[in-house]
């Protein structure tokens, strides 16, 4: 086990320097620079700007800033933010907590509706409730989450006036109250990522359930005399959720790259807003160490789907 | 029977329904078991053998099936029963075992539990008592180790001792009636006998009925009282075992017994000889046709493999080291001429696959010399060797599986000459249209979709495949293992046709002797990665000398009832591994020369091999 999850950070060290390496020089090659503006700017002299760009080493081959961002991020320094005049770590550190608890909060929600329905509905294929969860599901996964998102605007702000639709984090209350406030914002942008994801994992979870059902020992476990609730849960299961762990580890990126549009709708002070504030500015550390933290969320989630698998399922060895 | 039987079954019908429509599987079928007896229900796919078994258990699907008729146990008609009393019943009066053990454990559950699990349920037992008592069952199946083993997840078992995992789960709860649904089907012949051996012996300590479901007219011979022959839903015909074989009244019962490879039944012949061809309106048999020799002995052999070795590393650790090796076929040599069968056999694990692969390169050998028609393959580019290739084909075990689902018979038949720019397409056609007919299917077949065939016929596709580019050499890898006993006649014979008129050299890989015997020219008895023996057919069959040889041979179960066999030793002794450490040096083996072409390994004195734990 601790050799397995050495060699797995080991492998993890080279796909994270390549992904920085494509995200830098991505960015690189694009027009634009944090010192655009400072060009038509009429109260900063040229010279200042020209001083500022050899500070900061734009002009440099890209390969040398590279190497340079490269040995600072080593040493723990992430740069510093020209748009919000603060060091880049600090900022990322303010927005990563709202994301984590938004994203994860939703994926608790979809996964939490996605396994029963999808079971339930797997156990009785065809059946009126069968083809209801179907239906739904498929709306679901229809519909993005940018409409969903203004419609619940729509309905539970302006007409119902039930939840805030901005996302404030300088709320004044205090204690419960605080907790209160923060949940009853986050709800809808929970939602609407929730239930986006948790019409696909639906289908999923129960076409997973139906390749198990039919298996040789499903049938071991009737032939035991098991009720199906006890067949359901114990025997089926558990093998029908070894290929849903990989399906919610591969969408993770598809998660935080849809959680940048519903960060943007809901106001949400989240690490997705940041990165697109940050493409609007110009902001090249910030986006730079965005992207790098959602690739390195990335990496950390098929890590952990790998260990999971490992749990679920005894025939895999970490050898 | 004057007793009362412990179950009978009257008038079963069992329905599917299809797209709306419900079809009968299962007509009519009226048989009764008595205590301590043994009732065989034999066919072939398709018969309805096992959906009469499941309809038993109840365990068909609920909504798109219908069970009539009565199964009355202990006094109570099981299909009247509520289901939480017929959940009573299942596992506690009725057991079941089946064919696939490796997918009839779930994988992600210990043995320990999954046999508990009945004992708690039906027993009432708490956990504690349930694992001593689980215990206790495996040690009664011959479970080397019980109770270090409980704790142990299937994936850790081989085939054999999962089926005794099974079958200890099923007299878990010591049931009245124990339904075997072909346990033996998926096992090595050794491993069989040992299984057939422990139901039986379990069957006479426990005083329970077995219901024994299989295809296998020798496993029939060997375990049952009696047979119910069942066809096309019906059962055509019921009467003791001894009754049945003697006797046979129904044409399909005669057919069935008269197809069936009988091993011993080829003393006195020289060449092979096809199956007799079966009249299907009195199911005898017409006399047997003698085929001319076909070995082309004047001449240099096809193909001349000298000391073959393949390997496989095991890696493993932090930066994937190689840990151990499978030491898959060790020093192999053999020659095969034109018109010749040479059958590998052996049991599973034995190394007669990669042998086979190994000698067209499809896996590559480590060291050795393969000459076709005296040219090295091993010396060949990709380029060359892909050319060469068609001088060698393959045909595969399964026959649903080696054929390209979305791709019509004929366009299947036709690839190896397009690719090989053998024909135009035009061509191609034409010569697909000739070899339909060649294997005995029409030509206007070509259009159709590899799921509109039967298995049977399938296999004819892949043997017209194969053919498409006049191979010298077929290698055929179980080819007619996954086939009905009449079907698998039919392929046999058609084989042994194709090899008279084409002058084809077979190597016939195949675990199942009765077979080789009839299609053979020679035989090499294959045991952990090498040849234990090798000669010819009639030498190996009735003078056999290894004691593997011989092992396997006895092991083979006998479709006579009156010659069914004492009582063996009952083993639990497994196959054995050639994973090997990596510092292992294989000994120098010799042979000696029992008769000419005669080859006997003599290294039974070898000392034990080490063996090394699977990672």
């Amino acid at each position: 086990m601790a050799t397995y999850l050495l060699r797995r950070f080991l492998i993890a060290i080279p796909s994270l320097l390549g992904i920085s390496l494509v995200l830098f020089t991505v960015l690189a090659l694009a027009p634009g620079d944090p010192f655009e503006e400072l060009a038509t700017n009429p109260n900063v002299p040229p010279e200042v700007r020209t001083a500022l760009r050899a500070k900061f080493g734009i002009d440099d081959p890209v390969m040398v800033r590279y190497l340079r961002w490269l040995a600072a991020m080593a040493q723990g320094d992430w740069g510093f933010s020209f748009a919000s005049r603060i060091d880049v770590d600090q900022l990322i550190l303010q927005r990563v907590p709202v994301t984590l608890f938004v994203i994860g909060s939703s994926q608790i929600l979809a996964l939490a509706i996605a396994l029963p329905i999808g079971i339930y509905a797997a156990m009785r294929p065809y059946s009126v409730f069968d083809q209801i969860a179907n239906t739904l599901a498929f709306v679901g996964f229809s519909l993005p989450t940018f409409f969903t998102g203004l419609l619940f605007i729509l309905l539970f702000s302006i007409q119902l006036d039930w939840l805030p639709f901005v996302y404030r984090s300088d709320i004044s209350a205090e204690g419960w109250r605080w907790y209160w406030e923060h949940l009853r914002q986050a709800i809808m942008p929970i939602m609407v990522l929730g239930f986006f994801q948790a019409a696909s994992y639906t289908r999923y979870v129960r076409s997973s359930v139906l390749d198990v059902a039919r298996l040789d020992y499903v049938t071991t476990a009737r032939a035991k005399g098991l009720d199906e609730r006890t067949v359901t849960l114990r025997h089926v299961s558990r093998n029908a959720l070894i290929p849903v762990v990989t399906l919610v580890a591969l969408q993770m990126p598809a998660v935080f790259g849809g959680a940048i549009v519903t960060e943007q709708i809901f106001r949400v002070p989240g690490i997705g807003s940041l990165l697109i504030s940050a493409m609007l500015a110009n902001d090249t550390p910030v986006i730079m160490a965005v992207t790098f933290v959602f690739a390195c969320l990335v990496v950390l989630f098929n890590l952990i789907a790998d260990l999971l698998y490992g749990w679920l399922d005894p025939r895999i060895s970490f050898g | 029977m004057t007793t009362h039987p412990v179950l009978s079954v009257d008038k079963l019908s069992t329905a599917f329904r299809v797209e709306r429509r419900w079809r009968e599987v299962v007509r009519s079928v009226s048989f009764t078991i008595g205590p301590k007896e043994t009732v065989a229900l034999v066919g072939e796919s398709g018969s309805g053998k096992s959906v009469t078994a499941l309809s038993l258990m109840r365990l068909t699907p609920r909504d798109s099936s219908r069970i009539t008729g009565s199964v009355i146990l202990g006094g109570r008609d099981l299909l009247q029963l509520p289901d939480a009393a017929m959940r009573q019943v299942r596992g506690d009066e009725i057991a079941m075992i089946f064919q696939e053990p490796m997918t009839s454990l779930n994988p992600v559950l210990t043995i320990g539990f999954q046999i508990a699990e009945a004992l708690i349920l039906h027993r009432g037992m708490s956990r504690a008592e349930a694992e001593a008592e689980t215990v206790r069952l495996l040690d009664k199946v011959r479970i080397p180790a019980a109770t270090s083993r409980i704790h142990d997840y299937p994936h850790r078992f081989s085939g054999g001792m999962r089926q005794r995992v099974m079958i200890a789960m099923a007299l878990a709860c010591r049931p009245k009636l124990l339904i075997a649904d072909e346990p033996t089907t998926a096992l090595d012949v050794t491993i069989q006998a040992q299984i057939l051996e422990l139901i039986k012996l379990l069957q006479e300590e426990e005083g329970m009925s077995v219901l024994f479901i299989t295809h296998d007219m020798g496993v029939v011979a060997e375990i049952a009282d009696r047979t119910v022959v069942m066809y096309g839903g019906e059962a055509v015909e019921t009467g003791t075992t001894a009754d049945i074989f003697a006797r046979p009244a129904h044409p399909y019962t005669r057919m069935l017994l008269s197809a069936v490879p009988r091993l011993g039944s080829m003393a006195g012949h020289p060449h092979p000889v096809p199956f007799p061809k079966i009249d299907r309106t009195t199911g005898l048999p017409a006399p047997p046709e003698e085929i001319p020799d076909t070995v082309a002995r004047a001449e240099r052999p096809v193909l001349e493999v000298q000391d073959l070795t393949t390997r496989f590393e095991i890696r493993g650790g932090l930066l994937g080291r190689a840990r151990g090796r499978v030491h898959a076929v060790e020093k192999v040599s053999f020659d095969l001429r034109q018109g010749e069968t040479l059958a590998l056999v052996g049991e599973s694990g034995c190394g007669k696959s990669t042998t086979g692969r190994s000698v067209m390169r499809l896996i590559e050998p480590l060291s050795g010399s393969v000459l076709l028609d005296g040219e090295d393959i091993m010396a060949l580019g990709e380029r060359e060797l892909r050319e060469r290739r068609r001088k060698m084909q393959m045909i595969f075990q399964d026959p649903f599986a080696s054929l390209d689902p979305r791709m019509t018979v004929g366009a299947a038949i036709a690839e190896p000459l397009v690719i090989n720019r053998l024909a135009s397409r035009a061509e191609a056609r034409e010569k697909t249209a000739e070899l339909l007919r060649r294997v005995g299917l029409s030509p206007d077949m070509a259009g159709r979709f590899p799921h509109e065939f039967s298995g049977g016929q399938r296999q004819r596709i892949c043997i017209a495949r194969a053919l498409a580019v006049r191979p010298r050499l077929i290698v055929a890898d179980e080819s007619v293992s996954a086939l009905d006993v009449s079907v698998k006649a039919q392929v046999v014979n058609l084989m042994l046709e194709l090899q008279a008129g084409m002058k084809l050299a077979y190597l016939f890989i195949s675990h199942d002797m009765a077979v080789v015997e009839r299609v053979s020219h020679r035989v090499a008895v294959m045991y952990l990665g090498e040849i234990v023996e090798i000669g010819p057919r009639a030498e190996i069959f009735g003078n056999p000398q290894h004691s593997y040889t011989r092992r396997l041979l006895e092991a083979v179960p006998v479709p006579d009832p009156a010659r069914r066999r004492e009582k063996h030793r009952l083993s639990n002794e497994e196959l054995k591994s050639p994973i090997r450490p990596l510092d292992y040096v294989p000994p120098e083996r010799l042979y000696r020369e029992v008769s000419p072409g005669h080859m006997v390994q003599v290294s039974d004195s070898a000392p034990p091999l080490p063996v090394v734990a699977a990672a």
